[in-house]
């Protein structure tokens, strides 16, 4: 009876050794070397894997972080850590750290209820992407913001909610971390990131109407009509398919304040400072 | 006790709501003005050949083919052309347009406006070809897809039969049914007539089993010509579809990625014969088509011949009006058709049905999660499985997942959605998984 048991545990013991010893060379032998750089700039990202600094996540940015040199670092930035994180990695790297102007996701459409007034109820599917495909919208603007929150799905960072009375999706600008999710997603492309101006603010057209100013005008109060008056004042403007865009490198300050007075409909919106 | 043909897989039954069975065909009102979109086909849009201010006759090209996979468009009024800009059209998305303000009825002159059924083929295959052509014919049923390219045998194939599709499978519609039953000769001829073009001497009118009369008179008639023979299919959603019909009516399953015409097909909906018998043997091109009107929100159902570039709202008003009840507008069948959002958009070559249906069994119902039970596969006339399109499409996979599943293969019949239990709207998920694979 006990040669049993003992002569078990020997086979066992034996077998557990063997198995121990291969396993212990194998992985000598096949280990994958990480840079402990990698390993210690990743610790210091947000681990968010949003996509948002132009890399696959976190850990692709932590690896073109570990083997940049001091001129490629400069082109790296995580727009969700911020300067802080950037600041944690530069001081790890021994490089300078790198800063960038703030930026924020816009909306360019202002059609509420109220702007824009509901004309045939949408009964489909709640979805901007298959809404999209199937009729110009419950305002008739076919630009125009379809209400269904695609965008709010996709942001990861809880900036964005859909306000129940204008129906209209809304930026939070402390939480936004500018990292295109909504851009990408929404199937009208309404949404735009933009970077602060000089000055400090931010001026920006909030419409995407490509049709002649009466037509757009029509579904919404406040359309851009493609007037022309905004790229009289500042020759950068441009004005193509009845549709105003204003450049992001141009100075919103004073020219934004100038810019929002003048426009008729109240299509350009002028914000004194990003963050509201 | 005849053979029914059906195809084996998928497939529903469902209520037929053929209201309008009996009512014949009658003229709808000319409206004050027509807008005529210069795309009504699968292609490139035609070029416009008139200017603002132009004075056209009914029958009067308005604007020409532009590259192979094109159609002609035609006046179908006469009158003074007023605007060519982008309008609304029925999905609320602008279309290039043509307005005609109406002024009397003048038709052109080479226009044959006889009733009498012309019986004498004397043309050639390349100058039928040539006169389907400049008629601007495309597939009536519903795609829109121009004729004269699937009339044109392409170089190394050959064609074995003519199937002229007599189904109609979709619940509401008879704009088929009425024609096939008061232009009877007419469609035969047509039929003899795209025989001709194609060089062969087999047609067969293949009409599902709900349509007693126009089998009744079809097949008398057929008896008449040589070649030309009726088929009686079981009545069944989709069996108006190219594939199911090749398959039922043959027995050949169309390969994937393969045209009808690579197994010796070629699938004509009755609407577009007899488009091609008024075209090649009367001289008109194609400017008007039957719709029916009808739904369970509507005064006077019925099957109008229309003038296309009628504003929907004119057909609406002559059959009734709108009343409070109706809750949506749908342009086409009830399963495929879209709803309209501008009922100022005109009626088009492929507008089969105009319905007005009420809040009821016809609306949305709330949607849950998927029971995968899988009856959406089982229903599936293409024998996809829906349900993995749908999650991939809310899952954002990538197209190549997409493409392994066979997206592109689905023929958009809706019966997943029907069937569906848990109410999902399944076909719209495959539609946006089947534009992914286009855009690639």
């Amino acid at each position: 009876m006990d040669d049993l048991i003992l002569s078990n545990i020997y086979i066992l013991g034996g077998i557990a050794f063997v198995a121990a010893t291969v396993l212990y060379l194998i992985s000598k032998k096949f280990a994958v070397r990480t840079d402990e750089m990698v390993i210690k700039i990743a610790a210091a990202l947000p681990q968010v894997n949003c996509g948002a600094c132009g890399k696959a996540g976190c850990a692709d940015f932590a690896t073109a972080c570990a083997r940049s040199d001091e001129s490629s670092f400069a082109n790296l930035y995580c727009p969700v850590g911020g300067a802080a994180v950037m600041q944690k990695i530069a001081s790890l790297k021994g490089y300078a750290a790198t800063d960038r102007v703030p930026s924020v996701a816009v909306l360019r459409c202002q059609g509420s209820c109220k702007n824009a007034p509901v004309k045939v109820e949408y009964d489909a599917v709640s979805s901007c992407r298959i809404a999209n495909r199937i009729s110009s919208g419950q305002s008739g603007c076919p630009d125009g913001c379809l209400h269904l929150g695609d965008c709010i799905k996709a942001c990861k960072f809880g900036a964005l909610t859909l306000n129940k009375e204008t129906g209209m999706p809304e930026v939070d600008t402390r939480r936004c971390v500018s990292c295109g999710a909504c851009v990408k997603v929404c199937p009208r492309g309404l949404f735009e990131i933009r970077r602060q101006s000089q000055a400090g603010g931010m001026v920006y057209v909030a419409c995407r109407n490509k049709q002649k100013g009466a037509v757009a005008r029509k579904n919404c109060t406040k359309a851009c009509i493609g007037c022309m008056k905004c790229s009289k004042i500042n020759e950068a403007i441009k004005v193509e398919n009845n549709l105003s865009y204003i450049p992001p490198e141009l100075d919103a300050g004073a020219l934004g304040k100038e810019l929002a007075d003048n426009c008729p409909t109240g299509a350009i919106i002028y914000k004194e400072r990003i963050h509201d | 006790m005849t053979k029914k043909f059906t195809f084996p897989m998928g497939g529903i039954h469902l209520a037929k709501h053929k209201i309008t069975t009996d009512c014949p065909i009658v003229n709808a009102d000319i409206p004050e003005f027509v807008t005529i979109p210069i795309k009504q086909h699968i292609g490139s849009p035609a070029k416009i050949l008139v200017a603002k201010g132009d004075k056209v006759r009914v029958g009067t090209l308005l604007a020409d083919a532009d590259g192979i996979v094109s159609a002609d468009v035609h006046s179908s009024v006469s009158g003074e052309v007023t605007k060519i800009e982008d309008l609304p059209g029925a999905s609320g998305y602008e279309e290039k347009m043509i307005t005609v303000k109406v002024e009397g009825d003048s038709w052109e002159e080479d226009i044959d406006r006889s009733e009498d059924v012309e019986k004498e083929i004397n043309l050639t295959p390349d100058e039928i070809i040539a006169k389907i052509r400049s008629a601007g014919i495309v597939g009536m049923g519903g795609a829109g897809y121009p004729t004269p390219i699937k009339t044109t045998i392409p170089e190394g194939k050959k064609a074995n039969i003519l199937i002229v599709n007599g189904i109609e499978c979709e619940p509401f519609l008879t704009a088929d049914d009425r024609l096939m039953v008061e232009k009877a000769e007419q469609i035969i001829m047509g039929a003899r007539v795209l025989n001709r073009a194609l060089g062969i001497q087999n047609a067969v009118i293949a009409i599902d089993e709900n349509k007693p009369r126009a089998i009744e008179i079809l097949t008398a008639l057929s008896k008449l010509y040589i070649g030309v023979n009726v088929k009686i299919c079981k009545t069944k959603y989709p069996q108006g579809g190219e594939k199911q019909l090749i398959k039922a009516i043959t027995g050949q399953e169309l390969p994937l990625g393969k045209l009808p015409i690579d197994i010796g097909c070629i699938v004509q909906n009755v609407g577009t014969v007899f488009a091609v018998y008024e075209a090649v043997l009367k001289n008109k091109p194609l400017f008007e088509r039957v719709v029916t009107v009808s739904g369970d929100g509507c005064k006077h159902p019925g099957n109008y011949l229309v003038r296309i570039g009628t504003p929907i709202s004119s057909l609406i008003e002559q059959s009734g009006g709108l009343n409070e009840n109706v809750h949506k507008v749908v342009v086409g069948g009830p399963m495929m058709g879209n709803a309209v959002v501008n009922l100022s958009a005109p009626v088009t070559k492929t507008t089969s049905g105009v319905l007005l249906l009420q809040d009821g069994e016809f609306s949305k119902k709330e949607a849950s999660s998927c029971i995968r039970c899988g009856k959406c596969a089982l229903a599936c006339p293409a024998g996809l499985r829906p349900f993995a399109i749908k999650q991939a499409v809310s899952f954002n996979d990538t197209v190549e997942h997409m493409r392994k599943l066979h997206a592109g293969d689905c023929i958009e019949c809706g019966c997943c959605s029907y069937v569906c239990p848990a109410n999902i709207p399944i076909l719209d998920y495959c539609k946006i998984a089947k534009q992914e694979i286009r855009k690639k």
